[in-house]
């Protein structure tokens, strides 16, 4: 079947449906990442985007039960240049078809997706739409222009309860702003006891479960739509160990009076080198942002510039100058991408122990 | 870390001569490496044997040796450079070992010489199997179960226990040079004794087999910062069981899930830094494709084969950064160079997928094995590009140049189901169209999986181009939408055509009216995340064009695609030398090459790269995209040559001599025509176009003929026959070989070979030098030792050489490069060929007589004038030194054939030897060979009946030096009825003791051999040559190279003499060395 892919300034691709028919709007962001599909479409932090996937061929290795990030997939929609008809794996139980069809995700393949690439770069994120309809351009065009992107995507994401994993080390506090399952698990591997709660939980609340640090973490959107949560943290800072990651790493920034701003078309793929200040070690991270803290606005609060990314010197990690408190804009829990960063979890522990 | 100031003159090591497993990639590395450290201001001194490389162009280093790599003559040129550092790391594995073997001799410590980059220790850790693997259970990393022997028994036992099959790997050799799978004791036995004998440090791996499991290979870098990355990791389509190099691969890998993708990045990242490797370096794993189970198969701490596809596939320039760690700089303080904006310290995201196919031999060697193992046999490889991976795929199988530019041989519809099933599992070169013939007959996918255990993605791809192929067949009416899709999977009109029974043209024309046209796009290793301006293009069918060009004219140079015997790297440096050219002249130079391994494909070699399959359509869709002025196709071989008669039906432009004239060089009739009127002479002889014709003609001459197909490259099908019935056999097998094209019939003149390369403006000619060919006309120009100057050539000679080949230039309205030979027989100069373009000599005569003659030539074609340039006509006078061309081979990689020289070129590579006098020349290039003798020993001589006479006055020289003579009878007798010494050898007929039993307890030091011309693997004469190769024994097949060899062995070593007895031999020399 055929599907258009409609940009806000009225670019039109022409390419063929996959996973779930209809229609869905939503920001077009690109992801350079070459394998993690699976991981990317079921991270909850692609709530209300559109992603393309920069790498040609997806679907290759098919779905399988152990990679998703989440339970059900946030994205709005998957652009590709080609999806697998037939997929290769041992563990692969489904093809990305079905897989989409099933969780009514739209597809789109067979676009020229490298053109689509590079005028997101030139003109930045877009908000576009994919559509199985057969309406002329018109009429699909006004009805993009007329629906807003939506800001709640954070308490559309969080858990609505919540739930701990008994276990016999460290008690962490996740506060769910729409928790990839790998940070999850790597507090575990790590014995944490593990208590998820949702991302509008007071402080008080959050200091009730006596945790031994607090771990804020990723989530969708702009750190702005989500004052309440700013304001948990501050009610935390000074308290208790304080680990944030992407979005939990930008509402950090904001409770210690810090500002963020939109990036032009962020950061998303598995390659972006990061450089440790206080080593001079330059790490292979992965990252999905649209967000970053400003640097100037660093100036007069209490944190300090802990990493930044090599390439364009956007701040990739903030630490507090006298709190047990840190937090990196990309992701150390990869899935996907690189194993490197793993040793941050390290430092949350130490932190932790030091209390 | 910025760079180490107290570096200030660096020694770079090259890797010698092109031969099977370490080809033109190390030319790239090698520039690379000189360029990024001379941007570093660093004195640059180089030392390689190889002349035909552009690393040892004198603007590439501050100082060039081309000199044997050899630990004698480098550790000369440290005492007369005294370099701070040695840069060993991208050489090869000929330059790894020579810089252990410097160091493990007290060489480098001694004149106070640091080793750049990685350390020694790392280097003989991932190289020495035992080390190694001690290492690996250190980090815990899984090795198949192996054990490290130094006899046949300990390896047998080892199988005993762990059972069959198992794989044997000698250390430290090339390209896995003597291993091998093997599945009983027999096997074991022989391969083991064999990669003993060929393992330097007599060791071999015997290890547990894991044929079946997914094949994948990490291209990873390190500074010493700790900063690591993987610039890319590649996939093969053939499991573990076929050497990498002969495997087809893509880029990035297809069938891994990002856990598996970064399991296996985190276990190679922890190697590299376990070995603290500072610089680039190779891991190879084996990945269950049932489990995550792997194992590390190998790693190798420099920049590879595999690191030059990877630089191609990504773009990200491996040698280039590895040679700035080398001095010390870190990756994160490093620019990319592609992007300009951003840092080396990252990972490559490609948008397309990357194809490499092996290029092999077989269509020269049609007695080869052709089966595929863990013994490399490709001399080259071409690498495509596209979006889909059908396109991708289908664009290398056309960049092949092998006849077929789809998944389609026509010999494989005749085959049986037993015979596709048997050809499957043995694993040879046409595995690749076997599937696609399987799965045109419909046989099923999870049938082909189990027979070859090739990924079922990849096997399902190709089941889809089949179903394609056969939707195109049935379908009445091409559609737009189905036509769109075919150009999409890479499918090319002329395909597309054949199946839908129209003609190419008729499809190319459909395309253009539906607007179905290729758009180019930029290879930018960041999947235009970041605006790169790297001119660095491959085509593919989709939306967006984004080549950007300059306001200045454009010229297109056609590049020689893959290395392959009788058009190797000396083309590719042809080709570079015109880009260069045509920059310096203010015009935009674009290239369309397909191999990755070369300098030509380096992005920043030209204005504008595009990587694509020099396939005549895709040369007219870039002819169309850039509008060039002109297309130049005299550097690129006969591969850009073959293009050109393409192009000329287009009506495009050819710059320099015009095709008219060089067909007029290369058509029989008009050739012979173009001779007559100018008065020279040619061996009398005809074209024929029937057998009949043939015999007749042959009959006339009188035998023996040398015959050939017309329109052939590197002597392809040349032969020289005896009689009647070789010659009805050949004709059987030329005609099929070249239906359209008349085979050539000479009278085969036994006399002395002489070359010439000359540069015509039309009206002027240079002549840069003359080449005399040490053996006699009847072996290939390109297997001959050729001297410049001659030595054994009168003036008069010389001048006669001139004059014909002013002639001939002129008279052919040569504008550009023109190659003459010739044969001196009685006097009396034949011409034997003409070929006006860029011969495979010109890099070696550029490099002795110090004139750029691509360069000149290039200019040329673009309306200079040689007098515009500098240059008057005639010879240019001859340097006082004398420099060889040795050429190298590669048949200890390639089993079963026969290495008797003769008119079809065999070697895959040359050295230059250089000095003052003759036999120094030739000493050095016999050594730089890899023929060098001991003062004494003995020489087994087995001669044919022609040849006895001949071959008296060769032995007794050996005598004179003190060698032993060996024969078996015939010989024998001869050799004691005048009056020499020898020693009796059974034949094989004799029974054990035998000749070949000798060889093989290595009690021979040289083996001279001219029997038969045989091509039947049973005769004895084959047998002992082979041997001889198999147990590295020098084996020389022309008495002329015998006669060289001793005239330098009785210059070089000093011999005792009695007072009042005469020297016997007439040059005799001081000792060097």
């Amino acid at each position: 079947m055929k599907a258009r892919l409609l940009l806000i300034d009225g670019t039109v691709f022409t390419g063929t449906s996959f996973g779930a028919t209809g229609e869905s709007i939503g920001e077009v962001v690109f992801n350079t990442s070459m394998t993690g599909y699976q991981e990317i479409v079921t991270d909850p932090s692609y709530c209300g985007e559109l992603i393309t996937m920069t790498y040609p061929l997806i679907g290759n290795y098919g779905f399988n039960r152990e990679d998703n990030e989440s339970l059900t997939p946030h994205c709005q929609g998957l652009i590709v240049r080609e999806h697998a008809e037939y997929a290769s794996n041992w563990r692969n139980e489904q093809s990305i078809d079905e897989w989409l069809a099933m969780h009514h995700i739209v597809g789109i393949s067979g676009i020229d997706t490298r053109m689509l690439t590079r005028k997101i770069r030139i003109h930045g994120t877009m908000k576009g739409m994919i559509t199985t309809s057969e309406e002329p351009v018109e009429v699909l065009l006004s009805r993009l222009q007329d629906t807003s992107l939506r800001t709640d995507q954070v308490a559309q994401v969080s858990t609505k309860s919540v739930q701990i994993s008994p276990n016999n080390g460290k008690r962490v506090v996740l506060v769910d702003y729409g928790a990839k399952h790998n940070i999850h698990r790597e507090l575990v591997e790590r014995d944490c006891e593990v208590v998820v709660v949702p991302y509008n939980t007071t402080a008080e609340e959050i200091l009730k479960y006596q945790p031994d640090g607090v771990m804020l973490s990723n989530g969708p959107g702009d750190p702005k739509d989500v004052p309440e949560s700013v304001q948990a943290i501050q009610g935390l800072l000074g308290k208790v160990p304080i680990f944030g990651i992407c979005l939990g790493h930008q509402l950090l920034s904001l409770a210690c009076g810090a500002d963020t701003e939109k990036l032009k078309f962020g950061h998303r793929g598995g390659n972006h080198p990061v450089k440790e200040l206080a080593t001079g070690r330059s790490y292979l991270t992965a990252q999905n942002h649209g967000y970053v803290v400003r640097e100037a606005s660093l100036e007069h609060t209490a944190l300090r510039v802990s990493h930044v990314a090599l390439n364009d010197g956007t701040i990739e990690g903030v630490e507090h100058k006298e709190l047990p408190a840190f937090s990196v804009q990309y992701h150390p829990e990869s899935a996907p991408g690189p194993l490197d960063n793993g040793y941050l979890f390290d430092r949350f522990m130490t932190m932790m122990e030091g209390k | 870390m910025p760079k180490d100031t107290a570096l200030k003159k660096i020694l770079v090591i090259g890797s010698g001569p092109i031969v099977i497993g370490q080809a033109a990639e190390f030319d790239y590395a090698g520039t690379q490496a000189c360029q990024a450290l001379k941007e570093e201001g660093m004195e640059v001194i180089l030392v390689n044997s190889n002349p035909a490389t552009i690393m040892t162009d004198t603007n590439m280093a501050d100082k060039v040796y081309i000199e044997p790599l050899t630990v004698e003559f480098l550790t000369q040129v440290i005492r007369k450079e005294r370099p701070d550092g040695l840069l060993p790391t991208l050489g090869g594995q000929t330059g790894l070992n020579l810089a252990v073997k410097l160091a493990e001799a007290g060489v480098l410590e001694r004149e106070g010489v640091r080793l750049l980059g990685t350390e020694l220790r790392a280097i003989t850790c991932a190289e020495d199997r035992d080390q190694f693997r001690a290492l690996m259970h250190e980090l815990n990393e899984p090795v198949p179960s192996s054990e490290i022997v130094q006899t046949a028994d300990e390896a047998v036992n080892f199988a005993n226990s762990n059972g069959y099959p198992v794989i044997v790997r000698p250390a430290y050799t090339l390209g896995g040079t003597g291993g091998g799978i093997v599945n009983n004791a027999e096997e074991l036995r022989e391969i083991v004794e064999n990669g003993l004998r060929l393992s330097p440090i007599t060791q071999c791996l015997v290890e547990q087999s894991i044929a079946g499991f997914k094949e994948v290979e990490y291209e990873v870098m390190r500074d010493a910062n700790d900063n690591a990355i993987v610039v890319c990791n590649m996939e093969n389509f053939d499991p573990v069981g076929v050497h990498t190099g002969d495997s087809i691969v893509f880029a990035p890998s297809q069938t891994l899930s990002d856990k598996e993708y970064h399991m296996l990045r985190s276990s190679a990242l922890k190697m590299i830094r376990a070995l603290d490797i500072r610089g680039g370096c190779n891991v190879q794993f084996a990945l269950d494709p049932d489990s995550f189970q792997y194992y590390v198969i190998e790693v190798n701490p420099r920049v590879s084969r595999s690191s030059a596809l990877a630089s191609k596939a990504t773009g990200y320039p491996i040698a280039r950064i590895a040679a700035k760690i080398a001095m010390g700089y870190t990756l994160d303080e490093l620019i990319n160079p592609v992007t300009g904006q951003t840092y080396a310290c990252f990972e490559p995201a490609l948008d397309y997928v990357v194809s490499k196919i092996p290029r092999w031999p077989f269509d020269k060697f049609s007695s080869a094995n052709r089966r595929l193992g863990t013994q490399m046999k490709a001399t080259g490889e071409v690498m495509a590009i596209g979006r889909s991976l059908e396109e991708s795929l289908l664009k290398a199988v056309r960049s092949l140049e092998i006849g077929a530019d789809y998944l389609y041989l026509p010999e494989t519809s005749e085959m049986t189901r037993e015979e596709l099933e048997n050809r499957l599992v043995r694993v040879d070169d046409e595995r690749l169209f076997l599937l696609g013939e399987w799965f045109r007959r419909g046989y099923s996918m999870e049938d082909a999986h189990q027979l070859t255990k090739i990924d079922r993605f990849f096997l399902i791809k190709l089941e889809r181009i089949i179903a394609l192929e056969l939707q195109l067949e049935k379908e009445n009416e091409l559609s737009a939408d189905l036509l769109l899709t075919a150009k999409r999977m890479g499918f090319t009109d002329r395909t597309i055509a054949r199946l839908t029974g129209n003609k190419g043209k008729e499809i190319a024309n459909k395309r253009k009216e539906l607007g179905i046209t290729p758009v180019y796009k930029i290879v930018d290793t960041c999947a235009a995340e970041f605006s790169a301006s790297t001119p660095y293009y491959y085509s593919t069918y989709e939306q967006e064009d984004e080549v950007e060009k300059g306001d200045k004219k454009t010229v297109l140079v056609l590049g020689s695609g893959p290395i392959r015997i009788g058009q190797g790297v000396e083309f590719d440096y042809a080709t570079v030398h015109a880009i260069w050219a045509l920059r310096e002249a203010g015009y935009e130079a674009v290239i369309i090459n397909n191999n990755p391994e070369t300098v030509s494909t380096d992005f920043n070699t030209s204005d504008r790269l595009y990587f694509e399959p020099l396939f005549k359509e895709d040369v007219m869709n870039v002819i169309e995209r850039e509008k060039p002025i002109g297309v130049i196709v005299q550097f690129g071989g006969q591969t850009a040559l073959n293009l050109a008669r393409d192009l000329r039906e287009e009506g495009i432009a050819i710059l320099g001599t015009s095709l008219e004239e060089i067909d007029r060089a290369e058509d029989r009739k008009k050739f012979e025509k173009l001779l007559s009127d100018t008065n020279i002479a040619q061996p009398p002889g005809a074209a024929v176009t029937s057998i009949e014709a043939a015999v007749e003609t042959a009959t006339k001459l009188g035998y023996p003929v040398l015959v050939r197909p017309s329109y052939v490259l590197g002597g392809r099908a040349m032969q020289i026959v005896y009689n009647e019935t070789e010659l009805r056999d050949y004709m059987v097998e030329a005609v099929k070989v070249n239906p359209e094209h008349p085979v050539l019939i000479d009278r085969y003149l036994l006399g002395k070979e002489l070359e010439v390369d000359a540069i015509c403006d039309g009206e002027q000619v240079v002549i840069p030098g003359i080449m005399e060919h040490i053996e006699r006309a009847g072996v290939h120009s390109g297997d001959s030792i050729a001297v410049y100057p001659p030595q054994f050539i009168t003036n008069e000679q010389k001048q006669r050489l001139v004059d014909i080949t002013t002639s001939i230039a002129k008279a052919l309205n040569t504008k550009g490069l023109i190659n003459i030979q010739f044969v001196l027989f009685q006097d009396e100069m034949y011409v034997l060929e003409v070929n006006p373009r860029a011969s495979r000599t010109v890099p070696f005569l550029s490099k002795v007589t110090g004139i750029p003659m691509a360069q000149v030539a290039t200019k040329i074609m673009l309306g200079e004038s040689l007098a515009d340039q500098g240059y008057t006509g005639g010879l240019w006078p001859e340097t006082p030194e004398v420099a060889v061309k040795v050429p190298v081979f590669s048949f200890a990689k390639l089993r079963r054939v026969d290495i008797m020289l003769g008119p079809e070129m065999k070697s895959t590579g040359e050295v230059m030897g250089r000095d003052r006098d003759y036999a120094r020349a030739v000493y050095k290039g016999l050594i730089a060979a890899g023929i060098s003798l001991p003062r004494f020993g003995t020489v087994v001589a087995t001669i044919g009946d022609k040849e006895k006479e001949e071959v008296i006055p060769l032995m007794e020289r050996f005598i004179q030096l003190g060698y032993r003579v060996v024969s078996t009878s015939g010989t024998a007798d001869v050799l004691e009825n005048a009056g020499i010494p020898v020693q009796r050898v059974n034949k094989l007929k004799d029974g054990s003791p035998h000749i070949l039993d000798m060889i093989r307890k290595g009690e021979a030091d040289l083996v001279v051999n001219t029997w038969t011309r045989g091509k039947t693997p049973e005769r004895d004469g084959f047998l002992i040559r082979r041997e001889a190769v198999e147990h590295g024994v020098a084996c020389l097949t022309s008495l002329d190279t015998v006669e060289a060899l001793l005239s330098t062995m009785e210059s070089i070593h000093l011999s005792a003499l009695p007072i009042g007895e005469e020297a016997k031999v007439n040059k005799k020399q001081t000792v060097m060395v």
